[in-house]
């Protein structure tokens, strides 16, 4: 009958042509980048690619300051999005846009003032170096500072979200039943808000990741100590473009991967 | 063991300013419409609510006085609060839940567990600990939070609502239920319901609370048939007013007036029975002292019965049978005479 295919029209909404232009090319925007990476990877040297010593390198410094980085962010970022959620005190509205500031500061300025706090003749850097001898900018330890200092918000405002739709009354219950405020933390409080704690945990990661302009700008640009992959991949673009596509294509996997990971919380449609 | 509470507490503008003496042994249900204020006072009793005047004293122990700078904390007090959510823990199992607060008190994780399943048994349970709370029904839930609580021996029991988010008929079984349980537990007993036969079935002693005061307390039978507030009043179905008597003549407060049998002078409650009143197409001419004109708002079929509601003074609501308001063709709208005998007037002192 035409009736079914009539209202199926009906039903379907017809776009001006310029929106239809114009969506296209959006999209287009951000397809024809990954084909060009996809159809620019050298597959059968690929494998050869990773192994090189170089790529290697980066590949393990880029997970090590990441996950350390991740590691970091949980232990002082839960606290912090804990105080942010339940807390109230003077100030709590300005800490709390510091604390997130580093999200929309361009990195190189966040680089900038880690250099300018933790550097040799920084804030607290010269006390670090006298007094415990240690030294944080160009080495690993400072790469990982960077990555921290520009992931960790990431973290905070995911588990701070997650604190603040929880229903407080599993914890009222806990307590009636005899948990001291540690135990509510530990046995109710963090297990009901865990999906929060792996999302923002994995935010945090796939940010500390990526992070290039605080890092080289903090840490420096050394191979093995300092160089992740994103700036292994700005280097090599120059001396070994085939390493840098190789590169691009490990962490464009790991974006993906982060991405349906996350997609019933993120994306429920994906 | 007793419980002695002066509770002043608020949270925001809402003021709660209720005293309470429950003893041991005794069931005491707390009753009033939503937004009474009766889980602020529970909260307030189990300290997850801070006093802010007033006392909480179980068993000669000061749990909470602001005036002295006493505050137990919640987790510090032996209480047990059962509530209408059942906010039994997702994460943990069935058997987890019940072991929490024995765990919580420093019992080893073995000898928790076997308690809890002990506890799961004794509430109809057994076998059913390894499942996650999500996979209950309502009525296993709130089981398990009873178990959760009982576990812990608890000096002053606090039962929050802890039927309403059941269905119909589910929640006889579980009253049947938590009335045994409650039969055997030795400790202080406060239920709060805003469900009259709940209150009824279960409670020895009613206190009736609204906009955070107590309005009444007493046993069900008395509070029934004494309403001291509309609220009651109308949960029994009565006609309740208010006035002024002298010499057998009441001077309602809202205008119109009554006569009694036997009416001690002074500010008085007149209860006046649906089914004693009779209504009439012209004015009768006979016993009833009290007769006034009045007009039929509403009508409303209930059971075997019409409740005809009557503007008037004073505006009453009326009982009788379908065949009466065929008989006299009454309908919306229609004015109507109203008779009382002056004994069917019931008369204590406000």
């Amino acid at each position: 009958m035409a009736l079914p295919t009539r209202s199926r029209r009906r039903l379907r909404p017809s776009a001006p042509l310029p929106i239809v232009i114009l969506a296209s090319a959006g999209a287009a925007f951000f397809i024809i980048p990954l084909l060009g990476l996809l159809l620019r990877t050298p597959w059968t040297s690929a494998w050869q690619q990773l192994g090189s010593v170089e790529v290697l390198a980066a590949l393990r410094l880029s997970l090590l300051a990441s996950l350390s980085a991740t590691a970091i962010a949980l232990t002082l970022g839960v606290p912090l999005a804990w105080t942010f959620a339940r807390l109230t005190f003077p100030g709590r509205s300005v800490l709390r846009a510091l604390t997130v500031l580093p999200m929309v500061l361009p990195p190189v300025v966040g680089g900038v003032a880690l250099l300018l706090a933790f550097g040799r003749r920084g804030l607290v850097g010269g006390w670090l170096a006298t007094t415990f001898g240690v030294h944080l900018p160009f080495t690993t330890a400072g790469a990982i500072i960077a990555e921290t200092f520009v992931a960790m918000p990431f973290l905070v405002i995911t588990v701070e979200a997650g604190l603040r739709s929880m229903d407080t009354r599993f914890e009222d219950a806990a307590r009636t039943l005899g948990a001291s405020r540690w135990t509510v933390l530990w046995r109710v409080t963090l297990p009901l808000v865990r999906p929060s704690l792996i999302a923002g945990a994995v935010l945090c990661w796939a940010r500390a990741l990526g992070e290039f302009g605080a890092t080289i700008t903090f840490a420096g640009n050394f191979p093995g100590r300092t160089q992740t992959m994103p700036l292994a991949v700005y280097l090599a673009l120059e001396s070994n473009p085939d390493a840098a596509i190789v590169l691009s294509l490990v962490l464009l996997g790991v974006s993906l991967a982060v991405l349906i990971g996350l997609r019933d919380r993120w994306l429920g449609q994906l | 063991m007793t419980l002695e509470a002066r509770v002043g507490a608020g949270v925001g503008a809402f003021e709660i300013e209720v005293e309470l003496a429950v003893a041991a042994g005794e069931l005491v249900a707390v009753l009033g419409p939503n937004g009474a204020g009766k889980t602020s006072l529970l909260r307030a009793l189990a300290g997850l609510l801070p006093l802010r005047t007033g006392c909480v004293m179980l068993d000669g122990i000061v749990l909470e006085d602001p005036a002295a700078g006493i505050r137990v904390p919640s987790e510090r007090r032996p209480i047990g609060l059962v509530f209408q959510e059942y906010l039994l823990f997702p994460h943990l199992s069935v058997r987890e839940n019940v072991a929490f607060g024995l765990r919580a008190r420093g019992m080893a994780r073995a000898v928790a567990l076997g308690e809890a399943d002990r506890w799961l048994e004794r509430v109809g349970l057994s076998g059913e600990g390894d499942r996650k709370p999500a996979s209950l029904s309502g009525g296993q839930a709130q089981r398990v939070a009873l178990a959760r609580v009982l576990a812990l021996n608890p000096a002053l029991l606090l039962l929050d609502e802890p039927m309403a988010a059941l269905d119909a008929s589910t929640r006889v079984d579980f009253r049947r239920d938590l009335r045994r349980h409650l039969e055997s537990f030795r400790g202080v007993r406060l239920l709060v319901t805003h469900d009259p036969v709940e209150a009824m079935a279960m409670a020895d002693r009613l206190v009736v609370i609204e906009h955070g005061r107590v309005l009444q307390s007493g046993t069900p039978a008395d509070v029934t048939q004494h309403p001291r507030s509309r609220y009651v009043a109308d949960l029994v179905g009565v006609n309740l007013f208010r006035g002024r008597a002298s010499q057998n003549v009441i001077t309602l407060a809202d205008g119109g007036s009554l006569t009694a049998a036997g009416a001690a002078d002074g500010d008085v409650f007149a209860v006046v029975h649906p089914r004693t009143v009779a209504l009439y197409r012209t004015r009768p001419d006979g016993t009833p002292r009290n007769v006034w004109e009045g007009r039929a708002v509403d009508l409303d079929l209930e059971g075997d019965r019409v409740r005809v509601r009557l503007s008037g003074l004073p505006p009453i609501v009326a009982e009788v049978t379908p065949a009466a308001v065929r008989d006299l063709g009454l309908d919306r709208g229609d004015q109507v005479w109203v008779a009382v005998k002056a004994t069917e007037v019931s008369v204590y002192p406000a």
